[in-house]
């Protein structure tokens, strides 16, 4: 039995441990198309900090821990899928055959229709080699454009800053991190990035990047409605989708990305798909959903592996969850935190000290949340929503004091 | 046999020696807010609930950790944070759905019961016996881990 795995990034990695775990004796192959070994793009944001060095991104660091385990690794990047006749076609020329498969690809990020975006000094900030490239040019002094004020683009921050660079921040939508924050917090990370210098323009579009004819600085942007912005290194972070584009022409079905059952296998039996590329469940609403996250890289990494290997294993759908550390204020926020029709909700705000915390509820039980400035417990609000305890009393203490969280679960277990 | 805490909840009187004793332990000071074991009040119910990390078998905070900084103590098997080898990313703190693994902005790191190596401060600190380090299988840590296997999508792959 040969399983093959596209990707080594937290799933792919997961799921060859995971299968090696389960089948001591079947073939194991990751295949990842990066030159480096296996390591964790949540770990960038502090290489370019400075706190860590490359070798603290490793997702595994145990010297020869793929050969230990008996994992075979290949560097290569995977064109075709053949679903007949079971076999991979690698970028190098050569073939693999294979029993099993995992997809596990990850996101690539998305490059938007901006004039000028092919040129030195703008680059994403998505692998080790474009972390390179930005602490290259991201000197004490220099004047830095942030595109988009994502989950990426608000974790960069700080390490920005800690460069000394003139940071400039610009976000189409009308806040900061717009998919995980609502407009409180939004705006309330915005006005805290703003205090350390940071200049944050939201609800602006950059039209084009223009060669600096005066010298002073690398480029020019042309923005709207903020006029032009100097810049001598551009960070394109305006979001990612997942990386499906060798599947193209084969009989795996693709949506947004890889569609998967709720087992993680694909419409082709014995391939599964798993982490940022696979179009899964959302746990709360059960509709079709993408959370390209590393919990749920590393959960259904775990759990298409224990199918691949015969352990029927169910895949209930993955809960949205975020933390984000934005130049030191640290956000959370947790499945439907939007709300939901019928539903309501209970806050407590202090703008003064960036105290926020939101929690959204459907009748008795707690489906999403919000929180700025909150590091203490915090995870149990996961607790509340996935086990639906059904908060009964406590629902009313909760909306009249929403920071008692760990009681109300702790209740909710009769401790 | 692997011991754990055991609470129980009826014997605490709220005194805090635990969060000193932890905070002293860990922190070499003694101040409640650095502890890592929480002594929840509950007012109307005039109980007391002392409360960490239960060790579980899920070990949510490993599996969710990308650089593989939460590793299993072979003695005490106890997950701990090896700081060396921690970012700080805080991923943590959200899929531990018990909420006991916590950031400190000092340090950059988060922080987490690690059973003193196998000699829990806040244990001997207790003067009613309220929390007490025994043999695993005794733990009033079952309820909760009862509950753990309650909460979807992880669980689910427990065979």
């Amino acid at each position: 039995m040969r399983h093959a795995i596209i990707g080594a990034g937290p799933t792919g990695v997961v799921a060859a441990e995971t299968l090696r775990a389960q089948d001591p004796e079947a073939e194991v192959v990751l295949l990842g198309d990066e030159p480096e070994p296996a390591y964790s793009r949540m770990a960038i944001p502090y290489l370019l900090a400075g706190r860590i060095d490359e070798t603290g991104t490793y997702l595994r660091h145990t010297p020869d821990h793929f050969e230990n385990l008996g994992i075979r690794c290949i560097q290569d990047r995977v064109s075709h899928v053949d679903t007949d006749s079971r076999r991979l076609s690698l970028q190098n020329g050569s073939e693999l055959e294979f029993d099993r498969l995992l997809i596990a690809s990850g996101s690539h990020p998305v490059k938007p229709p901006i004039i000028g975006l092919d040129q030195p000094a703008i680059h994403h900030c998505w692998t080790l080699q474009d972390a390179r490239r930005i602490m290259q040019h991201a000197a004490a002094g220099s004047r830095v454009v942030l595109m988009g004020a994502g989950f990426i683009g608000s974790i960069i921050m700080e390490a920005m800053v800690q460069r000394k660079v003139k940071l400039t921040v610009v976000e189409m939508a009308d806040r900061m991190v717009p998919r995980m924050m609502d407009q409180t917090a939004g705006n309330l990370i915005k006005r805290w990035c703003m205090e350390r210098g940071v200049d944050v323009r939201t609800s602006t579009r950059i039209s084009a990047i223009e060669p600096d004819s005066s010298g002073g600085t690398r480029y020019r942007l042309q923005t709207d409605p903020a006029g032009e912005i100097a810049a001598d290194l551009v960070v394109v972070a305006t979001g990612v989708r997942p990386a499906i584009g060798f599947l193209e022409g084969s009989a795996i079905e693709t949506r947004q990305g890889v569609v998967v059952d709720d087992h993680l296998q694909t419409s082709v039996e014995g391939i599964y798909a798993a982490g940022d590329v696979c179009d899964g469940f959302d746990w709360n609403t059960g509709n079709r959903a993408i959370h390209a996250i590393q919990p749920v890289a590393a959960e259904t990494g775990r759990l298409a592996a224990l199918n691949m290997s015969g352990c029927n294993t169910v895949y209930s759908g993955s809960l949205a969850m975020n933390v984000l550390d934005s130049i030191g204020l640290i956000s959370t926020s947790y499945g439907q935190w939007q709300g939901v029709d019928g539903g309501d909700a209970a806050q407590l705000l202090d703008e003064s000290r960036y105290r926020y915390i939101k929690l959204q509820f459907d009748g008795e039980r707690l489906i999403g949340a919000i929180t700025l400035g909150l590091t203490q417990h915090v995870g149990v609000l996961r607790g509340l929503i996935q086990s639906r305890i059904k908060l009964g009393g406590w629902k009313p203490r909760l909306v009249s004091d929403p920071t008692r969280i760990m009681e109300a679960y702790l209740a909710g277990m009769h401790l | 046999m692997m011991r754990s805490l055991s609470i129980a909840p009826e014997k605490c009187t709220g005194c805090l020696q635990c969060e000193m004793a932890c905070s002293y332990e860990n922190e070499g000071v003694f101040n409640p807010a650095k502890s890592r074991i929480k002594v929840f009040v509950f007012e109307h119910e005039g109980r007391n609930v002392p409360y960490t990390c239960t060790q579980c078998a899920d070990a949510w905070c490993k599996n969710a950790c990308p650089t593989e900084a939460i590793q299993i103590n072979a003695a005490t098997g106890a997950k701990e944070i090896n700081n060396g080898l921690c970012v700080g990313c805080k991923v943590c703190t959200i899929a531990c759905p018990f909420g006991t693994v916590n950031y400190n902005h000092a340090t950059g790191k988060v922080i987490k019961c690690d059973l003193c190596g196998g000699d829990p401060a806040c244990a001997k600190a207790c003067p009613t016996q309220a929390i007490t380090y025994v043999d695993a299988d005794w733990t009033g840590y079952g309820k909760m881990r009862g509950w753990a296997e309650r909460t979807d999508n992880q669980s689910s792959a427990q065979v």
